[in-house]
């Protein structure tokens, strides 16, 4: 399957890739009318980890052995039969955290007031270009 | 320190029904003008900081700011502009010497636009380059006086080593310590791609560029940076730099502060010393003495190298250049006063030189002259824009040129002018590694080359509209040119006739 791997060596640290993840998952038209909505505005599922000037993207990494699927009790973390990609049912998801405390990344990030997996990237459908990728203005990002 | 009374040069605006305060403008700007409120997460800007760079607005995914120069204020005055007045203050408050990047920003007349290239009509048909064969392919270096062959055909002639051009531009001296390494990379591999070559600046040539030897014209410069057998042996061509077209006369200067453990390396120069290049090489004070270093650098490469001479465009660069044949160059390159720099005095880059423009025309008529013209190559550097600019530098008798300047705007350059702070933005001049890896060298590559490649086209359809298919046949070819608006001593120096003619 196709993944989402960072080039550390050329991520910049602007964090336009949480950005634009935060604008696809919004369900607005425009960049400026999601961010005006504040109060509901998705978490980014990428997130740049940064240490003076090393700094790289990191979100999911869909592994093939992946141990939130494993550990998810209430069935919400599936895999994609058909992209390969680690889905997230927010319906199904009971807040356990089970998922966050085995993911080897720390990619899941956590809903403390609505007490869920608030966000966690979904390669944004996986038939288009991640947002993240497609917006990384240095091609810190590549989607293969 | 008492205040400074400088106000600022540029103007932020923010337009607050784009901005979402993402913070990308504050992450991106070196100069520290954009500041995020920790508490309330809101952006404040500090215009006085700006250097007018763009980064912040290029990268602003709203397009919610707009950088624009700010008209200085005061009481205007024909002699004491308010640029005079403002440097006056600025040495006031600092008691240095004014620094700059970049090549002059003064008004000078600009030759290029004053003059226009020819194209045939009925009676020497034009030639499209989309269907018929079109020849950019440039070879630098000496050429023998006559050609003989046996009578089977072969060549009896020796050929001197030469330097073959896909497109006739090169990319300029730009070293490793003035430029990141991205940078380096980018043209290095740029240059292979596109068949022509890029020079190394008096700043040795990085291990990991070793991979492009073939495509590398080393500089031996008055410091001697890197310059040892293994360096000679990994170049296509060895140039020695005498001047450079922003700073005739000026010595260079890398701060220590600069002088990573990798650049110390490629200099061969302590890690945090300054590498300073004297104004003078302290071996060359004639052109004897030059011929000696010329004939020291052909015997470490064994003859299997053009040597190049590097001067800057000045008020005897006639002379100069016929001495430099005479002592043995392959290729005289000549920079003229628009040329680019790191770090130069002010005042330096923008009142000394000549135009790049009347030193080739000279010097290319002085050479036919003196019957040396086949001897060497002449190369011209100096603030070259665009195509039109090149064709009419070849006209005049450039073999090729350098680019330097429009190489890093390829690059990303936004011609803040501040390269000599260390803090550009763009990742190009600088060598924080915060910021050096804001130029991805693959990215890089592909635009320098892209540029190349666009020049070129448009510099075969030029050709091709002249009912020529060789650039050859433009070298030195004034009667593809016509002045307009240049007066009769201007249109003498250059040998064009005005338009009309």
């Amino acid at each position: 399957m196709k993944r989402i791997y960072a080039k550390e060596d050329y991520c910049i640290g602007c964090r336009l890739c949480e950005i634009y993840c935060i604008f696809q998952h919004s369900g607005c038209d425009t960049l400026v009318k999601a961010f005006s909505q504040k109060d509901c505005l998705p978490d980014p599922a990428v997130r740049v980890e940064e240490d003076g000037a090393i700094s790289f993207a990191l979100q999911c990494r869909h592994c093939d052995d992946a141990p939130c699927v494993a550990a998810c009790i209430s069935g919400a973390m599936t895999r994609d039969p058909e992209t390969g990609a680690i889905k997230h049912d927010p319906d199904k998801c009971i807040g356990c955290w089970s998922c966050v405390m085995v993911c080897p990344f720390g990619a899941i990030q956590i809903n403390l007031e609505k007490g869920k997996v608030s966000s966690k990237c979904d390669l944004c459908g996986g038939d288009v270009m991640p947002a993240c990728v497609a917006h990384c203005p240095n091609e810190a990002l590549v989607y293969e | 320190m008492a205040l400074s009374v400088l106000a600022p040069e540029f103007i932020i605006k923010r337009d607050p029904d784009l901005c979402i305060e993402c913070g990308v403008c504050s992450r991106q700007c070196s100069f520290d003008t954009h500041t995020i409120d920790p508490e309330d997460g809101s952006i404040t800007s500090d215009a006085i900081r700006c250097c007018g760079c763009q980064r912040c607005a290029s990268l602003c995914p709203t397009g919610a700011l707009t950088i624009i120069e700010r008209e200085l204020t005061g009481r205007s005055h024909p002699n004491w502009t308010l640029g005079a007045q403002r440097n006056i203050a600025r040495q006031a408050e600092t008691g240095g010497m004014l620094l700059t990047g970049m090549g002059s920003d003064k008004p000078y007349k600009n030759i290029w636009d004053h003059l226009v290239l020819n194209a045939s009509q009925v009676t020497n048909p034009s030639i499209d380059p989309l269907r018929e064969p079109m020849e950019l392919r440039t070879y630098l270096g000496s050429k023998p006086d006559r050609v003989e062959f046996d009578d089977d055909g072969n060549l009896l002639s020796e050929i001197g080593p030469l330097l073959e051009l896909d497109v006739p531009i090169m990319f300029s001296a730009m070293s490793y310590g003035s430029i990141s390494l991205n940078a380096c990379k980018s043209l290095a591999a740029a240059a292979a791609q596109s068949g022509t070559y890029f020079n190394t600046g008096e700043g040795g040539l990085h291990r990991d560029l070793y991979q492009y030897s073939d495509r590398a014209i080393v500089q031996v410069a008055s410091g001697r940076f890197g310059v040892n057998p293994e360096y000679l042996a990994h170049s296509a061509a060895v140039e020695i730099k005498i001047g450079q077209g922003a700073k005739p006369g000026i010595g260079g200067h890398l701060p220590g502060e600069k002088v990573t453990a990798d650049i110390s390396q490629t200099r061969m120069i302590p890690m945090g010393a300054d590498a300073i290049s004297p104004a003078p090489h302290h071996d060359i004070y004639s052109i004897e003495d030059l011929k000696q270093l010329i004939y020291a650098l052909k015997e470490a490469t064994n003859y299997t190298k053009p040597i190049s001479v590097k001067i800057a465009a000045v008020n005897n660069v006639i002379p100069i250049a016929s001495g430099c044949v005479r002592a043995g160059a392959d290729i005289v390159a000549i920079d003229g006063v628009r040329g680019g720099s790191g770090a130069t005095p002010t005042v330096i880059r923008d009142n000394v030189g000549i135009p790049i423009e009347f030193a080739i025309a000279a010097v290319d008529s002085q050479l036919r002259k003196e019957n040396i013209r086949n001897q060497a190559s002449i190369v011209a550097a100096g603030g070259f824009r665009n195509s039109a600019d090149i064709m009419k530098a070849i006209a005049l008798g450039a073999d090729a040129v350098y680019i330097g300047t429009s190489a890093l705007i390829a690059l990303g350059c936004h011609m803040c002018q501040k390269c000599y702070t260390g803090k550009c933005t763009w990742g190009i001049a600088t060598q924080d590694p915060y910021l050096t890896k804001r130029l991805n060298p693959e990215i890089g590559t592909r635009r320098a080359a892209n540029l190349l490649r666009a020049w070129g086209l448009e510099m075969k359809e030029m050709l091709g509209g002249m009912g020529m298919d060789s650039i050859d046949s433009l070298r030195g070819n004034r009667e593809m040119l016509r002045g307009i608006g240049l007066t009769k001593e201007e249109l003498e120096i250059l040998d064009v006739a005005p338009a009309g003619m």
